[in-house]
């Protein structure tokens, strides 16, 4: 009898879903755009932001838009499995936002040319998959020289995450500066090898500080550096991905901010106009989707003075960060004086600059 | 490469901070699996712990509420898997898979208001004429008191275990628990208290993290540490003490591959990043050659009927 019940209850359930899905479907007016999340949405960090960036687009568009996301996706086939799930319940858009969903988002979007992906900080696109990053390396550059004109030990911390183009430019781009402020300077670089692992990330900004680092630079994207730092006195630390302002004005004594809310209302407005097409969007200070966070009392005036004045001649594009004379850490040159780097290379940058210590992990 | 930038007093002392986490949890399992239990919902009772450890510090602002807030947590979803396992005679390690699971999702629920929050500070014992002690000073006496609480466990449970009567009608009731209900112990109110201890212990290793070692909360911030403590309880062939030297084996390496990479020493990271794991799998299993078994009931479904 119960069994009886049961199995009638789950037919009924059953119905009930497939006439609700043909009922959403037939509701084309309403838009539905998916996220995948590499870490949990409370991450204080990229995670953060690129939620702050979907809200956005909901107070934009209101209830023309339905927005979905899933949050801390392994980067793996459970991807493949999330961004499937999406497009199968009829999603439009689908923003994978982390380096590690490049393949599944392409495996996925042959199997769905219908729907369109944006893929954060890949390099791999196809029709319906267009690619979007921001030049983080430009709001390096502001740090490395805070940073390179804080230090008192001259020794640097600096918390890399997975050895990827985007976080070898960063860690080349902030050594350039800070070594151009402060000869001295040494960067000590230690692979966590996670976006996410907040005992972790305390672990390494720790093991930096024991090693002599008074300042902490972080490429993973939890406050746990922070925390570690503030614990330990007198440490400095930048903000990453988002302002973590909660630790101003020390140990946080800048950041960057990741901005991706007017690209995800515009990309969401190209598909409700059918104008969508695949593109490579590499944004930086200029255009605003890299912000610099208030550089707080602790730094003294005039290098506060000279950061926003590099900031400035970035975002107008005066200055470019990887500017020659430059060498590769093998000593071979790489930029001859005055010349820039061209964005196929900064895209697949898998060297240090000459003066960094260390092997990048292959 | 520059091996003089490692300090062995500062690594010492951080590889004792390191291992707390993963020594309170494995303690605590420890008993549950001594009397039978087997509890794979650590992982889950961690994160419980450690939201609930920090809510209780941030609104009472005293870490000491915090802890005993964790403690409590960690058991109360303890009972939920005692509850399954030997009310309604579940399977235990589904039960246990569930309960990390739902920990899991229940304490990013509970989260919600907590991100980004900083903690109480906890005031570490700086005992005066010792702590100032050349080397030693700095390795034993200048950790906050949960270090110490945590070698007290250890001692406790090794105690309680080998010289008490009911240390030992708890081992009975692992070993063999229809032979222990024949004699009139209470099997289920044994296994039930054996239970919420370790709920409570993994509760406070939780709490470790989220209150001392990080100190904030984020979602997720055990990052697999319970599924580190169930191994080494296996390792350690359920003996407390080697619960200890595992614990301290793996935060030990843990915190020196860091301060090998800091050092820029010319192994290559993925070697590194993978050697604790493997190192104190190596050690323990090595260890655990004599004849010591697990607990015979450990697992195995209880009913006065049979």
């Amino acid at each position: 009898m119960l069994r009886r019940t049961f199995l009638g209850t789950a037919a009924m359930a059953l119905a009930l879903a497939l006439t609700g899905g043909v009922h959403a479907a037939s509701h084309s007016d309403k838009v539905k755009v998916g996220f995948v999340y590499v870490g949990p949405v409370g991450d204080g960090g990229w995670t953060y932001e690129h939620d702050k960036g979907r809200q956005a687009v909901e107070a934009e568009f209101g209830d023309k838009v339905e927005t979905v996301f899933v949050e801390s996706v392994p980067e793996g086939p459970d991807a493949e499995r999330v961004m499937t799930q999406m497009a199968l319940d009829g999603a439009k858009l689908i923003f994978t936002t982390s380096f590690g969903y490049m393949d599944p988002t392409i495996n996925v979007a042959k199997k769905f040319p219908d729907v369109k992906f944006e893929h954060a900080t890949g390099y791999k696109t196809a029709p319906n998959v267009g690619t979007y990053s921001a030049r983080f390396y430009e709001g390096r550059a502001v740090q490395g020289t805070i940073a390179g004109r804080m230090t008192e030990s001259n020794i640097i911390g600096y918390i890399g995450s997975y050895p990827i183009p985007e976080v070898i430019r960063g860690i080349n781009s902030a050594y350039i500066h800070a070594k151009k402020v402060n000869p001295d300077v040494e960067f000590k670089i230690v692979w966590a090898f996670t976006w996410f692992d907040p005992a972790k990330e305390a672990d390494a900004a720790r093991t930096l500080i024991e090693q002599g680092a008074d300042v902490i630079l972080q490429h993973t994207d939890s406050t746990a550096p922070q925390a570690a730092a503030e614990a330990a006195g007198n440490v400095y630390t930048f903000g990453q991905a988002s302002d973590m302002a909660e630790f101003a004005p020390k140990p946080r004594i800048s950041s960057i901010i990741d901005n991706w809310a007017p690209y995800y209302i515009k990309q969401v407005k190209a598909v409700m106009d059918g104008t969508w097409k695949s593109e490579m969007t590499w944004d930086g200070i200029g255009p605003g989707m890299v912000g610099i966070g208030e550089i707080t009392d602790a730094v003294p005036a005039e290098v506060k003075a000279e950061a926003l004045a590099l900031k400035d001649s970035i975002a107008s594009g005066a200055y470019h960060p990887f500017t020659g004379p430059l060498k590769k850490q093998d000593g071979s040159d790489w930029l001859a004086e005055g010349e820039t780097a061209d964005d196929r290379t900064l895209a697949g940058m898998n060297f240090y600059v000459e003066g960094l210590t260390g092997d990048i992990p292959q | 490469m520059d091996l003089s930038a490692i300090n062995p007093v500062l690594l010492v002392a951080s590889l004792i901070v390191a291992a707390v986490p993963f020594l309170l949890a494995a303690i605590g399992e420890l008993v549950a699996e001594k009397s039978g239990m087997l509890n794979l919902g650590v992982e889950g009772m961690m994160i419980t712990g450690a939201i609930c450890g920090f809510a209780a510090a941030v609104q009472s602002g005293s870490p000491l509420t915090g802890f005993l807030a964790a403690a409590a947590g960690g058991a109360a979803l303890s009972l939920l898997y005692a509850f399954l396992t030997l009310a309604t005679l579940a399977n235990q390690v589904a039960s246990g898979l569930a309960l990390t699971l739902f920990g899991l999702g229940l304490s990013s629920k509970l989260g919600r208001g907590y991100v980004g929050i900083k903690p109480p500070a906890s005031a570490t014992l700086d005992i005066p004429v010792l702590s100032d002690l050349p080397v030693v000073g700095r390795i034993l006496f200048s950790h906050d008191v949960m270090v110490y609480f945590s070698f007290a466990l250890v001692a406790a449970v090794w105690a309680f275990l080998k010289y008490t009567r009911a240390g030992l009608i708890l081992r009975a009731v692992g070993e063999n628990h229809d032979a222990a209900h024949a004699l009139g112990y209470k099997v289920k109110l044994i296994r039930l208290m054996a239970i919420a201890f370790g709920g409570a212990c993994a509760g406070l290793g939780g709490a470790y993290i989220s209150l001392i070692r990080v100190p904030q909360w984020t979602e997720g911030m055990t990052a697999g540490a319970g599924w580190i403590a169930l191994a080494l309880v296996v390792f350690a062939s359920w003996k407390p003490w080697r619960v200890l030297l595992g614990a301290w084996l793996f935060g030990g390496v843990t915190v020196l591959q860091l301060n090998l990479q800091a050092a820029g020493i010319a192994i290559p990271v993925e070697y590194l990043s993978i050697s604790p794991y493997l190192i104190t799998i190596l050690v323990l299993v090595v260890m655990s050659a004599d004849r010591s078994r697990a607990p015979a009931s450990l697992g195995r479904i209880f009913h006065a009927s049979q």
